[in-house]
């Protein structure tokens, strides 16, 4: 059977070496299958790019499986494009209608720092990551798992919390480029855990410290984070947070 | 710094002023809608008149009052900070920028809808507060009279004429028209703003959540309307029926 195709017009922020600081270049494309995937139209367009002697356009990618959290395009306006809960590497050109003009433009924020075209630098999440998104554990015999209950559905819990691939949606989405839900996110899976309470009190400080100093904006409850996440993680996080934040700063002894 | 003043300036820390001085005022609006709710009593303004002289005059409320100041001021000046500073956190505009599925207009353009209340109370305090406290009564000339009332217990009460001063104002069209816009800036405020406190404090459960934004939204819409009914009804010279004659405190 003939796969389907498509013509479409892609509109690509392109940013660095002969574009300086920015500008939006135009590349129609012809006869792009619907069962591409988004990136795979990239490297279609990369192709042409290179054989014309052109600098492709830089794009990040790397498991294309939707779990690494690499990709960073914002699609038509919409962080992972227009699929609910989906990364943009595990969208396909059938999500377009043929004829369409797609603007693809890096992920917005000034603490994403755009390095070349549609890459950014999102070091400020490692920083946040480092002040306390961890648990210690001694080095030794792993101990028998069972030795330490949890309910199923407080694990389940935290699992939902964990599935957060840190890409970096949430701070495209948010009209105030606040990382609360990233944060949030590490905050409420490993606070859940029996392994991470332990460490609870100063963690919340510690991440909320640094997201504040990474230079991200504070959130103002928008929501947009929440659709736009390829992971669907609820802004409930959010609050368990800002409680988390609360009680560790005026009831733990705790000063991060 | 001081730990507590680094609790404070924090992200989470702002947004908790904001949500308990938005609360505050959220509780304030029903105290302030049930005094004006008297202005549509069929009575000349008698019930209207005595409540206003009792709130200039009673020592805890002008003790609340103070608070109640500190705390607009407080929300309207952090509000514009966090506007500042978010605006500086955001890198360029999104040339395709679509609003994302389930977020409302109101959510995005709080700073801005908090700054057509900000006008409206600077209009609103020139226009009845300032007059009230701190204008020469009685003055023939700018329509300040006294009014006298005989009370239940016999005794007689002088008071400064305000609804004399509501009636003058809600006859103009133009003061009636910022009136009723500002009422639906505070609307779309209270839309977003109801629910978003509780979120902010860090209470957001399946168990309440739900309910939270229900009430927010019959709020939101049932507190501007009546306010903006008051001006509206002025325009029109109606008043409540008699048996609707409605006394607060």
């Amino acid at each position: 059977m003939a796969e389907k195709t498509i013509n479409i017009t892609l509109k690509v922020w392109r940013e660095g070496g002969k574009y300086g600081s920015g500008k939006f270049e135009t590349y129609p494309l012809k006869d792009i299958g619907t069962d591409m995937s988004f990136l795979e139209m990239f490297d279609v367009l990369n192709e042409e790019l290179v054989s014309k002697k052109e600098m492709p356009v830089a794009f990040e990618h790397d498991c294309r499986e939707g779990i690494c959290g690499t990709c960073s395009m914002v699609i038509d306006g919409q962080p992972h494009g227009p699929m609910k809960g989906t990364t943009t590497c595990q969208l396909h050109m059938r999500s377009f209608k043929d004829g369409a003009t797609i603007t693809v433009e890096p992920f917005r924020a000034k603490a994403f720092p755009v390095i070349r075209d549609l890459v950014v630098d999102r070091s400020s999440f490692d920083a946040i990551i480092q002040a306390g998104g961890y648990i210690s554990v001694n080095t030794g015999q792993a101990q028998d798992a069972n030795s330490i209950p949890i309910e199923k559905e407080t694990s389940e819990k935290a699992f939902d919390a964990a599935t957060c691939i840190g890409c970096g949606a949430c701070v495209a989405a948010c009209p105030n480029s606040a990382a609360m839900l990233f944060t949030s996110a590490k905050v409420s899976h490993l606070g859940t855990m029996p392994q991470g309470k332990v460490e609870a009190d100063k963690r919340v400080q510690a991440m909320v410290n640094q997201m504040d100093k990474e230079g991200f904006g504070m959130c103002s409850n928008v929501k947009a984070c929440e659709a736009e996440c390829p992971k669907e993680i609820s802004v409930e996080n959010i609050a368990i947070m800002n409680r988390a934040y609360m009680s560790s700063v005026l009831g733990s002894d705790k000063e991060a | 710094m001081n730990w507590f003043i680094r609790f404070l300036t924090s992200s989470i820390g702002r947004k908790l002023v904001m949500s308990l001085t938005g609360l505050f005022l959220i509780v304030f609006l029903v105290v302030h809608l049930g005094g004006n709710l008297q202005l549509l009593n069929n009575d000349e303004g008698r019930s209207f008149n005595l409540y206003a002289k009792m709130m200039t005059t009673n020592p805890i409320i002008k003790f609340t009052s103070y608070g109640l100041y500190f705390f607009i001021l407080l929300h309207a000046i952090q509000g514009l900070l966090i506007w500042n500073k978010n605006r500086a956190a955001t890198g360029l505009k999104y040339a395709a920028k679509k609003r994302s599925p389930g977020v409302s207009w109101a959510s995005s353009n709080m700073a801005l809808l908090g700054t057509i209340i900000l006008v409206f109370l600077g209009i609103h305090m020139g226009d009845f507060w300032f007059a009230m406290k701190f204008q020469a009564w009685p003055d023939a000339d700018a329509g300040r009279e006294l009014v006298k009332y005989t009370l239940d217990d016999g005794t007689i009460s002088e008071a400064k004429n305000l609804y004399g001063k509501v009636n003058w104002s809600f006859s103009q069209a133009w003061i009636v028209v910022v009136y009723i816009i500002s009422m639906i800036g505070l609307a779309f405020h209270l839309w977003h703003g109801f629910a978003s406190a509780f979120q902010s404090l860090g209470l957001n459960h399946k168990k309440y959540t739900p309910f939270i934004e229900w009430v927010g939204k019959v709020y939101s819409i049932i507190i501007p309307l009546l306010f903006a009914l008051i001006p509206i009804m002025y325009f029109l010279g109606k008043r409540f029926p008699d048996w609707l004659e409605f006394h607060f405190i």
